[in-house]
């Protein structure tokens, strides 16, 4: 019996070695070592031996019993891996190849510009404000202390619709509409971005462009003041390590007015060509409201006081993104668009 | 403003390079724009004198030339054959850039040295009048007395450089020369040496009385005018230093009274004119023009004038436009023996206005345009005076000066306290005084409390701000510390209707649409095709004539884009704009018209090329994809009816796109008829109106939770008639099969044999669940079976097996 044992064990342990399917494997297992197989039918054959054989022949059994397991698990894994191994070797793919687009738009870039310099201010607790495009020449003008024939007027060549209506010029008509619907809520603080028009048209100057304006009024607000919030701005936008200087200017709605330069973003002030080699450019016109502008929107200018700044969207657009002509903003060639 | 620092160092002293003070200017509120160096190309050119000729041992057309140029002596080799020892001859030394760009070095000539290059005209971009006439084909030589050693450039009356002032409208007293001095000697506290027609209360006092009486008809548009009265006129060409700081301001020099009278003009801010005195007949009369007068100014043009033009006329005819353009009748030539000079004061409205109309701009109406010191209208006439005895051009005689009107002499207060208050920087009240002080105004002091008297001259400085900001620049806006609002804390939020207007562009964007902005403004014809010619509004000065109106509808825009990319082979677009539409009530606008905010997409081409996918043309399912996308991320039930269009989409493409029964906008395939116009071909297009998306949107999200109870599908396919609109039979079902029916998809939707022609199938998956319990086969069967049978009923649809 003994031997009938060892031949089976032996010839199972052959066929194994040659079966090269997990089923095949699987039906060797039931063949030998299931309810009907052969070594459990040897099994049932130790009835009939004596006492002091039986648990000899048990062990025997037993112990080719797990030596068949453990072959058939190690074949087992043995054709896992084999098939595993075949799999990838047929499955191989250029890598190189372009892999699918997901249709992804792209936003404009004035858009990505507008959005980041609002998040800045909503940051800084400023609301959004935001007025007609068409305006009054009372709003776009006489309000902001430019009354008809003012000489100021001839730095914007408006267009116009009729001699009372025209496209706004600038953001700063927002600054009385704001201050009109506040008043005498305190404090103002509010930007308004949107487009503005005049009529100019080459690679630096748009027709139609995007500016920025801000308006900040209160009990004791101070230049000073004006200087924190527009240096906070140009960090955020430009790079921590960024400077401004005011430059005295003239605006005929602020007063004192300055010009704000911020150090060049890209030689960080020693000079190049971006900066013309300043050091320093350019981003945007400023002030203190001027009493007029405060009175034409309901505030006592012997109480309270306020600063205003406005920027060109388009400018700090072609800053930070190295765009050399403006035009480009407008003509939406898909090409430029898709960098953004 | 052009400032000559020559003339400038004149006015006031000055230890600063040009670009210093440009620095210096800009810095203080007076913007350089530009630097000419005058000089340019001559830094380290000098008059040499050649001291010996030898030929060149190894060249025969070659000369070694030992040349003097003052401190040292230098050996320079030279082709040129027109030489003669002594002779004194341009020399520019090793470093030059010459005005032709060319850079000397040091080099070597078949073995000796050059240490410079001896110049010719053209080298020197110089005509012939300068040099003798032997330099005609080789190098220039100078007259025999010019000084060996000087520069070449000061030889020539060019070592000056000129500031290209950028004055800000608020400053025209920087249009003389005297006040950029005086501005010059605040900013860097140095003292002015100016005329002494420039201090206060100078009386002209002349011999005789005059002969002839201003009569100033329009007091509001001339407050004063004042004639000197000139005898013994002897016309001369003007002495050289003074054509130079002309022409260095950009004014062409012509004889010496007119240059005179330019001159002052310069210099003290105050234009001029001279009438010869013997074409006047009568009296002079500041007035208005006729109906249909007409005059031929100085440029030989005969133009008639409007009633709102200012002319100075005579007893008989009119003699000058005033402040633009003199008339040709009473123009000083060389004959004139006697002359009137004006000085006067004009209406800067009225100058404008005339002058914008004749489209003649001159130094002098840009000064009265903005803005003149009527008090100094009499000064600058004694300033004439001296230069008229000095040159020898004339001999005043007499002078009329009729006052009519004059600007109040103001007093602004300034408040030390105030001042650091505002400005935000801790000011001691000496330094005030000491701006005060530097600016040269008068004041009263009583415990940092200032009245000052502000100078005629700056018409700027109304109120006490104005002189914060004389403070501040003087002080410099460096001395401003930076600080923050000390005020309430806000909270920055977008507006529920601002953060939707971002959401929406995300949407699309993310959708794969690009962005694009295009100008408001558009061709009228485009813009009555897709919008509403009755609505648009046009501009009275458009910049070009197609982009005359302002938009009504997104559209033209949209597709003007999508033509130049794709004529410029950028094949597939899909691009979209959030912009406004304007819509006038009436023409002309009598009030603001209303500003629409809209949404609009145009694609043409396909999606997704690809080396592994098929493309996908954009159609109207692609928009229509894009547009359920962003219905269901808003909670938006938009509808779509078939379309009642006006020819301009394809009628068998094209939906009109409802919200809550209200037609807010289309989608569509454009028009095939309308290709060739636009240059595209199966376009699809949408535009929506956006406030009633913004009003509608879901303002919270409600949570469902999900089914526990198993749901069961089935799928039922039909065959129905080609024009049944596969919503219906889904709206039907969805009735038929009341709350247990969860969900209605169409997957399949086909054309063709076996289907009969003229008919379509239908198939749908059908979602049967509760949310109470699990449903059995045979009610969901039955229920199934039921709408089969509706839908068969109300369609003519037969079941397909
Ligand atoms: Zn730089």
């Amino acid at each position: 019996m003994k031997s009938e044992i060892l031949r089976i064990g032996e010839e199972t342990l052959q066929q194994l070695k040659e079966l090269d399917k997990q089923e095949a494997l699987q039906e060797l297992k039931v063949k030998v070592l299931g309810k009907k197989g052969s070594l459990t039918a040897l099994l049932r054959q130790m009835g009939s031996l004596s006492v002091e054989e039986r648990p000899i022949m048990g062990q025997v059994v037993n112990e080719m019993r797990s030596r068949l397991e453990q072959a058939w698990e190690e074949r087992s894994v043995e054709l896992e891996t084999l098939a595993l191994q075949k799999r990838l070797a047929t499955e191989r793919i250029d890598i190189t190849l372009p892999g699918t687009r997901v249709p992804r738009g792209h936003h404009h870039p004035l858009t990505q510009v507008v959005e980041e310099i609002e998040d800045i201010f909503l940051g800084m607790g400023f609301q959004i404000a935001e007025g007609p495009e068409i305006e009054s020449d009372y709003y776009n003008f006489e309000a902001l202390n430019l009354p008809k024939e003012h000489p100021a007027r001839e730095m914007q060549d408006s267009f116009y619709i009729t001699e009372e209506i025209l496209l706004r010029t600038q953001t700063s008509p927002v600054q009385i509409r704001t201050m009109e619907k506040l008043h005498p809520h305190l404090p103002v603080k509010v930007i308004a971005p949107g487009k503005v028009y005049r009529n100019d048209d080459d690679a630096t100057h748009s027709p139609m462009f995007h500016q920025v304006e801000g308006l900040v009024v209160d009990h004791g607000i101070r230049m000073s003041d004006l200087k924190g919030i527009l240096l906070n701005f140009s960090r955020q936008m430009f790079g921590e390590s960024r400077e401004i200087r005011l430059r005295p200017s003239f605006f005929p709605f602020t007063e004192p007015s300055a010009e704000v330069d911020v150090s060049c973003m890209l030689c960080g002030g020693a000079g190049c060509r971006l900066c013309k080699g300043t050091g320093w450019i350019e981003i945007l016109g400023s002030g203190m409201v001027h009493p007029k502008v405060l009175e034409m929107g309901g505030y006592n200018p012997k109480e309270v006081t306020g600063f205003a700044f406005g920027m060109g969207v388009e400018r700090i657009a072609m800053l930070k993104f190295g765009i050399e002509d403006m035009r480009l903003l407008f003509d939406n060639d898909l090409r430029f668009l898709q960098q953004f | 403003m052009k400032v000559s620092l020559e003339w400038l160092r004149e006015l006031v002293d000055l230890d600063q390079s040009a670009e210093d003070l440009a620095e210096t200017l800009t810095r203080g509120g007076i913007e350089v724009e530009d630097v000419e160096n005058l000089n340019k190309g001559f830094e380290k050119v000098v008059i040499g004198e050649i001291v010996s000729l030898i030929k060149h041992p190894d060249a025969d057309r070659l000369w070694v030339c030992t040349v003097n140029v003052g401190q040292e002596v230098v050996v320079i080799v030279t082709g040129a054959q027109n030489l003669l020892v002594g002779d004194r001859v341009p020399v520019a030394l090793v470093g030059s850039t010459l005005p032709n760009e060319l850079s000397i070095r040091k080099s070597k000539l078949r073995g000796v040295v050059s240490q410079g290059m001896l110049c010719s005209r053209e080298e020197l971009l110089l005509d012939v009048t300068v040099g003798l006439e032997r330099s005609a084909d080789g190098i220039l030589i100078l007259l025999p007395d010019a000084p060996v050693g000087e520069n070449f450039g000061k030889y020539l009356g060019r070592e000056d450089s000129v500031l290209d002032l950028e004055l800000y409208p608020n400053r025209p007293d920087c249009l003389a020369m005297v006040n950029v001095a005086r501005e010059v000697a605040s900013l860097t506290r140095k003292i002015p040496h100016l005329p002494k027609w420039t201090e206060q209360n100078q009386v002209l006092t002349l011999p005789t009385a005059a002969d002839l009486q201003i009569i100033i008809e329009e007091p509001e548009l001339c407050w004063r005018y004042a004639g000197l009265v000139v005898e013994d006129v002897h016309i001369a060409p003007s002495p050289e230093w003074m054509q130079r700081r002309l022409k260095a301001s950009g004014v062409r020099p012509i004889s010496n009274i007119v240059d005179i009278t330019n001159y002052c003009m310069l210099e003290m801010g105050q234009p001029l004119h001279a009438f010869d005195r013997d074409k006047i007949n009568g009296d002079i009369h500041v007035r208005a023009a006729y109906p249909g007068e007409k005059i031929v100014t100085l440029d030989g043009v005969e133009r008639t004038l409007q009633t709102d033009t200012l002319l100075i006329a005579d007893d008989a005819q009119p003699l000058a436009v005033a402040g633009v353009m003199g008339g040709l009748d009473s123009e000083v030539t060389k004959d004139t023996k006697r002359l009137m000079i004006e000085s006067a004061h004009f209406s800067g409205v009225s100058v404008r206005r005339t002058s914008r109309r004749l489209g003649l701009r001159s130094e002098a109406s840009n000064r009265f345009e903005k803005g003149i010191d009527a008090y100094g209208i009499v000064a600058t006439l004694g300033r004439v005076c001296d230069l008229l005895l000095d040159l020898g051009a004339g001999r005043p005689v007499a002078l009329v000066d009729v006052v009519k009107n004059l600007p109040p002499q103001r007093q602004v207060s300034l408040s030390a306290s105030h001042t650091s208050t505002v400005l935000g920087a801790e000011l001691e009240t000496a330094e005030i005084r000491q701006v005060l002080d530097d600016l040269n105004f008068a004041y009263t002091e009583q415990e940092g409390l200032f009245k000052v008297s502000i100078p005629t001259y700056r018409a700027d400085i109304e109120i006490e701000e104005d002189l914060m900001e004389e403070v501040a620049r003087l002080i410099g806006y460096d001395r401003i510390p930076t600080t923050l609002p000390q005020g309430d804390l806000t909270q920055g939020r977008r507006t529920p209707e601002q953060e939707f207007r971002r959401r929406l562009r995300k949407a699309l964007a993310q959708a794969g649409m690009d962005e694009v902005i295009t100008y408001t403004f558009t061709r009228a014809e485009a813009d009555a095709q897709w919008g509403s010619a009755k609505h648009s509004i046009p501009l009275l000065n458009p910049l070009r004539e197609e982009l005359g109106v302002m938009r009504t509808s997104l559209v033209p825009g949209l597709l003007d884009v999508s033509a130049r990319n794709v004529a410029r082979r950028n094949t597939d677009v899909s691009i979209f704009e959030i912009g406004n539409t304007y819509w006038g009530e009436e023409q002309p606008l009598q009030k603001l018209p209303r500003e629409e905010l809209r949404v609009a997409g145009v694609a043409v081409g396909k999606s997704g090329r690809h080396w592994l996918n098929q493309p996908v043309n954009y159609d109207f399912y692609y928009l229509k994809g894009i547009l359920e996308e962003v219905a269901l991320e808003f909670g938006l039930k938009l509808e779509y009816r078939l379309a009642e269009n006006q020819g301009l989409l394809h009628p068998g493409r094209s939906a009109d796109i409802y919200l809550q029964n209200q037609c807010i906008g289309f989608l569509g395939e454009m028009h095939p008829s309308l290709e060739k116009e636009w240059e595209l071909e199966r376009v699809v297009l949408f535009e929506l109106e956006f406030n009633p998306l913004f009003e509608r949107m879901r303002q919270t999200v409600r949570a469902h939770s999900i089914p526990r109870f198993p749901a069961i599908q089935r799928d039922i396919a039909i065959v129905v008639a080609s024009e049944t609109a596969a919503e219906a039979v889904m709206s039907k079902m969805r009735k038929l099969g009341g709350e247990l029916l969860q969900q209605v998809e169409i997957f399949d939707v086909y054309r063709g044999k076996p289907i009969p022609d003229d008919h379509k199938s239908l198939a749908f998956a059908l979602r049967y669940q509760s949310l109470e319990r699990t449903l059995t086969d045979e009610e969901v069967n039955l229920l199934n079976s039921r709408i089969l049978e509706g839908i068969q009923q109300e369609f003519g649809a037969e079941r397909r097996k």
